[in-house]
């Protein structure tokens, strides 16, 4: 504390209603590392892919296709996470929901939106089981989270089996679904693509406009003062709770809709890459500080890196290499940047 | 002094025990509007508990709480809050990482549109906040979009004050607001405390600095194992007294004499720390 205020007896201060825009004021905002980091991931793979049409509309697509399957879920993970709190069971909840509504829509012949219906109702309740088991008894939400992963992941095995006595089901759906959930637009891409892009404006809208954006970071940053503060901090973690584990389903619905079948299989990778995305854009793990457009160009960075690797002469087992390192300069740079927008007096930082 | 009008907040014999463990005996309490009340003890006295109660965290066992003269009891700190009872907790209940203009609102946004898109009003938040802080004498924040965590010890505590008299406090809970902060910090703090009591609010001071409760207080009440040990106005008890009483008893003075004995007969020098 005392370190951080001998350094600024110094500057001219600006009023609050100073120049809305300037370049300095621009580098600080924590977005933009990982967007610079974006750019540079992509300035690397447009160099070396070019000749492979990384750039083309489908070269394009391939890597956008698949940060909106990770990045539905990212941005509610990035919530969490700058609540202070984690959810790992997106990984079983993803397949869940995939096999809810194959089951539900193909092997019982259901209309798709009972199916839907059935399949936000599972994952909203376990958002809710995750949210009530982390306020309630204040085991940390790693643990709790770990523990449903692998509880819903083998309820999901069990009840597979036991409904459809297979651990795949195949699904077709009504072309309005299709197009909705899970079809290839126009330069192939998918429908979950609009997706991210409204879920990423809704919840721009909310982490940063509204009132409730003001309380998610209150909520990270000390939770004793926000409940102090009047702040219904229980349930608003029930809340981030249930949209993250929805945001999974969605996603979910999405890829099964658009390959037409589900399998049971616990997608464990979904787990790290979205970590990977929100840590890459910026959020601190340590909760309170955050961005949805960083998490939005951390979830495209990821993407390029792990699609972008196969348009390149390079070994593909080296994108694992690429984004390990990213990470690391990733959280170094966040921790830079959270101090010099601490330190740094009279001037616009981010929001 | 103007002990005709009624008291803003008053405790009447209120005992609070957490099943079998008495943690406050009868206490007994009042400070008014214009008043600074010093709220002394040691750790573990029971200082936590008593702030809790009065912010309406715990509710008493026994014995019951007075606003204005009237009985008032709280489910919870919100309604302590409607009621104009504002606690401004040892680290201000403010956010590093989040703006000046945000901290001032948190829980409390002003938003500006309609319906389901109201939006928060960062220009008037921060426009607000700034002007409220430098009423309180910190003109060096004069941009609502900076973090806080870029603000001193003592400028953090102030915004937290400045916020709460914003909010319509009537009563300010202080729990040790100047405990963590350097000698010019602290002076800070309690410049703030004065303005505060300056503008009518009734203050309750919780510390246990003694120098720092002597610089603001007008009345002074010491805890010790949960009961009001001692209860006085200005000037009736001298700095060595109050510690003394602090620390339950005489064993200040015993333990200085035992010093002073030894650096008198080891050449000033200060008895080597025992095992």
């Amino acid at each position: 504390m005392t370190m951080e205020t001998t350094s600024q007896t110094s500057g001219p201060s600006r009023p609050a209603t100073s120049t809305p825009f300037s370049v300095g004021a621009l580098f600080r905002r924590p977005e933009t590392g990982a967007f610079m980091g974006m750019v540079l991931v992509f300035a690397f793979f447009a160099y070396f892919g070019f000749d492979r049409n990384f750039l083309s509309p489908y070269g394009t697509s391939s890597w956008v296709n698949m940060a909106s399957t990770v990045g539905i879920i990212a941005i509610p993970i990035g919530f969490l996470m700058i609540a202070g709190e984690l959810d790992i069971s997106i990984g079983a909840m993803v397949p869940a929901a995939k096999m809810s509504m194959a089951i539900a829509v193909g092997y019982y012949g259901l209309p798709v939106g009972i199916g839907l219906l059935i399949t936000f109702g599972l994952a909203a309740f376990v958002g809710w089981v995750n949210g009530m088991l982390v306020t309630r008894t204040n085991v940390p939400s790693l643990i709790v989270t770990l523990a449903t992963l692998f509880a819903v992941s083998g309820l999901t095995l069990f009840l597979s089996l036991w409904l459809t006595d297979t651990t795949s089901q195949a699904l077709t759906s009504p072309a309005w679904a299709k197009a909705m959930f899970g079809d290839y637009h126009a330069w192939g891409f998918q429908s979950s693509v609009f997706w991210w892009l409204g879920m990423a404006a809704v919840l721009y809208y909310v982490l940063h406009l509204s009132p409730w954006g003001n309380w998610i970071f209150a909520l990270g940053g000390d939770k004793e003062s926000a409940r102090n503060a009047g702040i219904p901090i229980d349930k608003l973690k029930i809340a981030l709770f249930m949209l993250a584990a929805m945001a999974a389903a969605l996603s979910g619905t999405c890829e099964a809709i658009l390959s037409n079948s589900a399998t049971t299989t616990t997608n464990f990778a979904l787990i790290f890459n979205c970590i990977i995305a929100v840590v890459v854009g910026g959020v601190l793990l340590t909760g309170g500080f955050g961005t949805v457009a960083g998490v939005f160009f951390g979830t495209a960075t990821l993407a390029i890196v792990q699609q972008g690797i196969g348009y390149t002469p390079f070994d593909r087992n080296l994108s694992s290499l690429i984004i390990g390192v990213m990470l690391l300069i990733a959280v170094l740079m966040n921790d830079t940047f959270r101090n010099m927008a601490t330190s740094m007096s009279a001037s616009k930082k981010g929001k | 002094m103007t002990d005709t009008t009624a008291p803003v907040l008053e405790m009447k014999a209120v005992d609070k025990s957490f099943g079998p463990i008495d943690v406050l005996h009868e206490i007994t309490l009042k400070v008014r509007a214009g008043e600074v009340l010093c709220l002394l003890g040691d750790n573990g006295a029971g200082k936590s508990t008593l702030i809790k109660t009065l912010s309406g965290v715990h509710k008493p066992t026994r014995g019951e709480m007075l606003m204005d003269g009237k009985p008032v009891t709280f489910s919870g700190p919100k309604e302590a809050q409607a009621a104009g009872i504002a606690t401004v907790h040892q680290f201000g209940g403010t956010y590093p990482l989040m703006s000046v203009g945000r901290n001032f609102f948190i829980g409390q946004e002003p938003t500006k549109g309609w319906g389901p898109f109201k939006v928060f009003d960062r220009h008037k938040a921060n426009a607000i906040a700034v002007e409220a802080v430098q009423n309180f004498g910190i003109t060096r924040i004069t941009d609502g979009d900076r973090l806080c965590g870029g603000l001193s010890g003592g400028e953090r505590q102030s915004l937290a004050i400045a916020r709460a008299v914003h909010f319509g406090a009537r009563v300010l809970i202080l729990d040790e607001p100047t405990a963590a902060l350097g000698v010019k910090q602290a002076a800070h703090v309690l410049r703030i405390v004065g303005e505060a009591r300056r503008r009518g609010l009734a203050v309750i001071f919780i510390t246990h600095q003694v120098m720092h409760a002597m610089a603001v207080g007008d009345h002074f009440a010491v805890l010790i194992r949960g009961a009001i040990a001692a209860d006085f106005r200005r000037d009736e008890k001298s700095r060595e007294e109050i510690a003394d009483l602090m620390a339950g008893g005489e064993s200040m003075a015993d333990l200085e004499a035992s010093i002073d004995g030894y650096m008198d007969t080891h050449d000033g020098h200060a008895p080597p720390p025992t095992a």
